[in-house]
């Protein structure tokens, strides 16, 4: 610990049990409450998708016990085609909701963007608290969907209109089920707004002395960029959800066109818009591919820099490389909707920024390349997972170079290009993103560190089982391989059926991988090597927390006092090739932001 | 409508000014360390409840933009739209909910008196709040009314896209000032304990001008094109 000022804290430490651990006000504990929701979440979703793999590669066998899960959808334990469409509907939604926006952004910025800036906690405490109540009954909402008598929706994440406005007569599900969704995903959208107004006053207000923006970390940045495109995008999606809720249960026809006729019953609607719902959706939905990334890119920054021993190229520009993807995200959400009908100029129109948005995420990687070149890199799990997620951002990144062409989309729309794109680029890699703050920041949030063998094992299972999913998900997309199909039995199709059994067994390896990383994470909770206050040689404030976790209030009833750059690494101080932030030493080969 | 009045509350000042020239927050503007080590910049943040007022007002005008738009998308869409006369009484509410900003803003100047320790020129620095309440509950009052009117009228949720449009724009606006009129309500009992906050007085008063802002926009768009 360095020099502190001598400002009191306030605020006492809970001590009951139910204050403590439950509704908790600490940003630490609801940090912590969202990544266990985010865990939780993502075995779940990865289950489902295991079931979906097994049903495509061996179509009409039996999956002993599926008929527990459900009767209807899985009469002797195959899989109904509506079944699988809803196991799919569930997969995306949980995945891209309560995975890849949870983790990233709402467990590890709330955990650490408070003590990155020098806070003792965020400043509407209550409201952060609903935030992850909220967001936990959305999850509730969501899943009770299964024990509906046609379970949940079908209607895949995106929930196109008209099928997600006129009722059960669309499908099992498409009755109570797309209620329950749109219902869920609104409580989603209420408890991420309250996240992001505490993001954004945190990142503004409560920066302690010395702590200009330009000295904020880059997670920290990106946490704050994220929570601008969330207060945006949620807004939007929300209303959407309360129309679509509205043409269900009372009657009104926002999405529904006339004269619709579906399975011979002509719909009580009339002159609705379909495109309508796309247009609300894909505003929020682009963004949301942004919003899972961009703390993935942060996260991945923070980790790199403290393992490079070095400065990043330009921390200036990998700022305001992200602004930029951000800014752009809102302008490029008509690429989802280029076989829409809607009119070719506008095609172009959304065509040319989809192109340009490569240019921040070029100048990102290359940022990270060139200030790779001549590391010493450190080499261990977090590490590693960071050169994964550059490896999949860049993978996944080239084939959104195709799929950016209205030309070329029109022939790959709806096929298996597009589930292996987004996939690698924002499933994976944001993943990948997780698991390198996991490593790194574990033996902060726990005081522990993880098993480090258990780590690698884990990186190179999931690095290599992710390419042998992804990957040959491209080759099937050329091949005309659509999307959403239950089955390849009866077509052209049926000469890939031996590449889906190849990705099959892939992905249940790979899933299977993820159990090392669980048993890492249970193991290394209670019985981990105990971790010192800053074993990576870190600088920036987390890491001079007086204790390790940190204190109820981060800094022990001070305020740091902040006097360099996050990322003074690669210079000569007393205590080595780094000075933290809170240090006043001044070093002779110092870079300052400011 | 009185309210006890204990000892004025401290004052919440406002930020130093800084002395390098620069804005003297953490970062909005590039700072300038001040002379000699080691290298600290000023830092004087503004209270959150300034920033947060304006992040809910930017989230909840996003929404609006998001029916707005539904709303042309919708017209255009389909030859099915019906216009209908605005019930008249939403003229009368519009006035009032104006009349409530003047008189929030008179209790904002009277109560940052009070709090200055100027006691003596103000005698019930809480009544032009209960004053502006007042006004908040009639204009939510006459909202029920003008959409008990269109009801009499045979004018449903789903009668009509356009009907559908203006009780989603009246009841959603309706819902958000009656989450103003919590805010007047905190106010009023903060103040009454000696304990309100400048900033809290001047978040809430922004929404409330917020709110009346929202209203006025919305009465021009249904005017225009229900």
């Amino acid at each position: 610990m360095h020099d502190m000022s001598v400002q009191e804290h306030h605020h006492a430490p809970p001590t009951s049990f139910i204050r403590k651990h439950v509704f908790s006000l600490d940003h630490k504990v609801i940090g912590k409450q969202y990544y266990g929701l985010a865990l939780i979440a993502a075995f779940f979703g990865m289950f489902l998708s295991w079931l979906m793999r097994i049903h495509l590669a061996w179509n009409n066998a039996p999956i002993p016990g599926l008929q527990l899960l459900s009767k209807a959808g899985a009469p002797g334990g195959v899989m109904t085609p509506e079944y699988y469409l809803q196991l799919m509907t569930m997969h995306g939604t949980i995945m891209v909701f309560f995975v890849l926006t949870t983790a990233p952004f709402a467990a590890f910025g709330n955990y650490f963007l408070p003590i990155q800036v020098g806070a003792e906690d965020m400043p509407f405490p209550r409201f952060n608290m609903m935030s992850f109540w909220v967001t936990f009954t959305a999850f509730v909402v969501l899943v009770s969907s299964f024990f509906l008598s046609d379970g949940p929706t079908l209607g895949g994440w995106t929930q196109y209109a008209p099928l997600n406005a006129v009722g059960a007569v669309a499908g099992p599900g498409q009755g109570l089920g797309v209620v329950l969704w749109m219902t869920s995903i609104a409580l989603f959208c209420v408890g991420q707004l309250l996240g992001s107004l505490n993001f954004i006053t945190t990142t503004l207000d409560l920066r302690v002395k010395g702590m200009s923006l330009m000295r904020l970390p880059l997670s920290a940045w990106a946490w704050f960029i994220t929570s601008c495109m969330g207060l945006t995008a949620f807004a939007v999606l929300m209303p959407a959800c309360i129309l679509a809720i509205l043409d269900h249960v009372a009657g009104t026809s926002f999405f529904v066109p006339s004269n619709l006729v579906i399975n011979d019953q002509l719909q009580p609607h009339s002159g609705g818009s379909t495109l309508l719902w796309q247009h609300l959706f894909w505003f929020f939905g682009h963004p949301e591919v942004y919003i899972a990334i961009v703390p993935g890119l942060g996260i991945v920054s923070h980790v790199l820099l403290a393992n490079m021993r070095k400065q990043m190229l330009s921390q200036r520009t990998l700022i305001y490389s992200m602004g930029a993807l951000a800014v752009l995200s809102y302008m490029v959400y008509g690429h989802h909707m280029f076989v829409s009908g809607m009119n070719p100029y506008s095609s172009l129109a959304f065509s040319f920024p989809t192109l340009v948005i490569t240019i921040p995420s070029t100048i990102v990687v290359l940022i990270w390349t060139f200030s790779l070149y001549g590391s010493k890199l450190r080499i261990n799990s977090a590490s590693l997972f960071a050169l994964g997620f550059i490896s999949m951002f860049v993978s996944g990144g080239v084939s959104g170079f195709f799929l950016a062409q209205p030309s070329i989309d029109i022939m790959l729309h709806a096929t298996y290009f597009v589930v292996g794109h987004f996939h690698l680029v924002m499933g994976v890699a944001a993943m990948f993103g997780i698991f390198a703050g996991t490593y790194f920041w574990f033996p902060k949030m726990f005081g522990r560190f993880m098993n480090e063998t258990l780590g690698r094992v884990h990186f190179w299972l999931s690095f290599v089982g992710a390419y042998c999913i992804f990957m040959p998900f491209h080759y099937l997309g050329m091949a005309g391989n659509v999307r959403r199909y239950a089955s390849f039995v009866d077509d052209y199709l049926q000469p890939l059926i031996p590449v889906h059994r190849f990705i099959t067994v892939a992905a249940l390896c790979t899933g299977a991988a993820q159990l090392v990383f669980l048993y890492n994470l249970i193991h290394s909770r209670f019985w981990g090597k105990p971790a010192p206050d800053n074993p990576w040689e870190a600088t920036s404030l987390e890491w001079s927390t007086p204790t390790t976790p940190p204190p109820f209030d981060n800094f022990g009833g001070k305020h740091p006092v902040v006097y360099h750059d996050p990322f003074q690494y690669g210079v000569q101080s007393s205590v080595g090739d780094y000075v933290m932030q809170t240090s006043p030493e001044q070093v002779a080969t110092e870079h300052d932001e400011k | 409508m009185a309210t006890t009045v204990h000892e004025p509350p401290q004052i919440d000042h406002a930020r130093p000014q800084s002395t390098n020239g620069d804005s003297g927050n953490g970062g909005w503007r590039r700072l300038v360390p001040p002379d000699g080590n080691p290298r600290v910049t000023l830092d004087y943040s503004p209270p959150p409840s300034s920033t947060a007022i304006w992040v809910v007002i930017f989230a909840i005008t996003m929404m609006f933009a998001a029916f707005t738009s539904a709303l042309i998308v919708r017209k255009s869409s389909s030859l099915d739209w019906q216009s209908f006369t605005l019930p008249s009484i939403l003229y009368l509410n519009t006035l009032l909910l104006i009349a409530s900003s003047i008189t929030l803003e008179v209790a904002r100047r009277r109560v940052t008196t009070f709090m200055g320790g100027l006691r003596s020129q103000v005698e019930d620095p809480a009544r032009w709040l209960y004053i502006t309440l007042f006004l908040g509950l009639l204009f939510v009052a006459g909202q029920y009314i003008a959409w008990s009117q269109l009801r009499a009228e045979g004018l449903y949720l789903a009668t009509n896209p356009s009907s559908s449009f203006f009780y989603l724009l009246t009841v959603t606006h309706a819902l958000h000032v009656l989450g103003g009129l919590g805010g007047l309500i905190y106010v009023i009992v903060k103040l009454d304990k000696s304990v309100l906050r400048q900033n809290q007085l001047i978040a809430t008063a922004r929404y409330w001008h917020f709110m009346g802002a929202l209203w006025v926009y919305l009465l021009l768009l249904l005017w225009m094109k229900v």
